[in-house]
């Protein structure tokens, strides 16, 4: 189990003074289960999936991972205890290849399973393996790299922040496949999900909102799917353009 | 001809090497050529003062050379002087480096000075690497001169390295570049401690539809310093682009200058430079798949270097 308990963070303020992003956040997220975490912009998505990967930290609260406390742990000793997070916006590398960037996530992948992993995300493997992670690959190739580095490493904890953000439509669709296919009712996983994408949402067990830092709402899809219907139907429309609807 | 374990270990950082080669091929041993072998189309024959040799490959050829140089003897200092004539339309690849290994107070230095020419056509595919060893005061000194002719429809490309351990280096790169020939130089460069290295290319572009490159990526620790000069010079119609990409570390110092001359209004010659540190992100990002930090940035720059 994850457990966020009563978190706090602050970031410096445009006038000076400090901004409460986190304000007392307490959640929980069990094995087993597929967990999207939704809500508008600037609410503390994001910050979570980071404080989480130990890239920020807290000003006060614990975060445990099945009961050890690991809130000062570094980055890395989190990546060695099973958490890996797909970043929203991945850095380049120059120099680095795509094929470098997953043997560093999986140490010792053997051939058929890196390629398969490249497929999984619609890279081909011939034409990507040995490109660079550099300035020469589009946004959302980019993503699709951040994406397979992920699935290579096979963690306890998963966190994808807005896999479809800059993906085509087609690699979306094969995305959430593999998403589901790995992760759904996978007891050894725990997979988190920041997400607007309403098929996203369909195969996530809990859907958590988040706004002004704090958990505004908690439960199945159709549980809250009115609080969040119309933020989620504006962002479909900016991906998918006004021919896609979705039944409610 | 037996190597000693150093040697052989020199060997095999510049150029990848862990016997003797075959085929055409000079290995310089402390001031000495102690093998020196020609092949049916490439002849390697000394100067007359022994202090290097005059390479020529038969046209029509496509062949891989080692010519490397090693320095194991304390405070040995040597200038030598190489020339490499490439035939029409030859395909040659020629693996270079020095590798100098010194543990003494006395400085060790070596001076090539090499000349290309590169006959109508042929394509020529050079690479060196500068190495540097020892633990003495005395410095790891290497002062490169290269001077390239490049005729008609002829191309090159060269990726000269300074790997590690150089403690001063000048290198002096000059080219001319006829008719439809193209030459791209790839140069990296790594500096750490007191180091200093400079370097001065400039590519004079004289044919109708030729092209040039300068491409350079360096790293700059501790207290070294780099200063880059590239010229890119257009008498005629051509293309040229030079772009200088620099990481810079603790209190090091890089000058990057890059220079377009162009003397023909249908010259189009363009340049990039960029200096900075190493992106927070890119480290955190590395560090989320379980390196540490240093392991981080040592996959950072050994990438980029590469």
């Amino acid at each position: 189990m994850l457990k966020l308990e009563n978190l706090y963070m602050t970031v410096d303020g445009d006038n000076g003074t400090g901004r409460e992003i986190i304000r007392g956040l307490n959640l929980e997220f069990e094995r087993g289960k597929i967990y999207a975490i939704t809500g508008p912009n600037g609410g503390g998505k994001t910050s979570i999936a980071k404080l989480v990967m130990g890239i920020f930290k807290p000003n006060s609260g614990q975060i445990y991972l099945n009961d050890e406390e690991i809130t000062n742990l570094s980055i890395s000793e989190r990546a060695h205890r099973g958490i890996i997070y797909a970043f929203q916006q991945p850095p380049r590398f120059k120099g680095l290849t795509i094929e470098d960037l997953i043997k560093i996530a999986r140490p010792g992948i053997d051939q058929l399973a890196l390629r398969g992993t490249m497929r999984d995300v619609g890279l081909c493997p011939e034409d990507y393996l040995l490109r660079d992670v550099g300035p020469g690959l589009s946004g959302g190739e980019m993503k699709r790299v951040e994406i397979a580095q992920v699935l290579a490493r096979s963690a306890e904890v998963t966190i994808f922040d807005e896999p479809e953000a800059g993906v085509d439509l087609w690699t979306i669709q094969k995305l959430i496949g593999i998403l589901y296919s790995k992760f759904k009712d996978n007891p050894d996983s725990i997979t988190i999900i920041i997400t607007h994408n309403e098929n996203i949402l369909r195969i996530c067990d809990e859907i958590i909102v988040i706004q002004n830092g704090l958990v505004q709402a908690r439960g199945t899809r159709e549980e809250i799917w009115h609080l969040i219907k119309d933020d989620v139907e504006c962002k479909m429309k900016e991906q998918c353009g006004e021919l896609l609807t979705y039944e409610i | 001809m037996k190597f000693d374990n150093l040697s052989l270990e020199l060997l095999n950082t510049i150029s990848d090497l862990t016997k003797i080669p075959e085929g055409a091929a000079n290995i310089r041993l402390d001031g000495e050529a102690v093998i020196r072998n020609s092949s049916e189309n490439v002849t390697i024959t000394p100067r007359e003062d022994g202090q290097g040799f005059i390479m020529e490959v038969k046209p029509g050829t496509r062949e891989t050379v080692h010519v490397p140089v090693l320095l194991t003897k304390t405070g040995l200092q040597e200038t030598v002087a190489n020339t490499f004539i490439i035939g029409e339309n030859s395909d040659i690849t020629i693996i270079a480096g020095c590798g100098i290994h010194n543990p003494s107070h006395a400085d060790s230095r070596h001076d090539g000075v090499h000349e290309f020419i590169i006959r109508p056509g042929a394509r020529l595919k050079y690479i060196e690497k500068h190495y540097g060893q020892g633990q003495g005061k005395g410095k790891k000194i290497f002062n490169p001169t290269t001077k390239i002719s490049l005729q008609i429809g002829a191309s090159a490309e060269m990726e000269m390295t300074q790997i590690k351990g150089v403690d001063d280096t000048f290198r002096s790169t000059i080219a001319y570049i006829e008719d439809k020939a193209s030459l791209k130089i790839v140069e990296r460069l790594m500096t750490d401690g007191d180091q200093e290295a400079k370097s001065d290319v400039q590519l004079n572009i004289i044919g109708r539809g030729g092209s040039g490159q300068i491409l350079s990526r360096s790293v700059a620790r501790d207290k070294s310093i780099q200063v880059f000069r590239a010229a890119l010079v257009g008498r005629v119609e051509c293309t040229g682009h030079v772009e200088c990409d620099s990481i810079i570390m603790d209190n090091a110092r890089i000058s990057s200058i890059p220079e377009l001359v162009a003397e023909d209004s249908e010259a189009v010659l363009t340049h990039e430079a960029a200096i900075g540190k190493i992106a927070g992100e890119q480290l955190v990002k590395l560090m989320s798949l379980g390196l540490t930090e240093q392991e981080a940035v040592d996959v950072i720059l050994d990438g980029f270097l590469r």
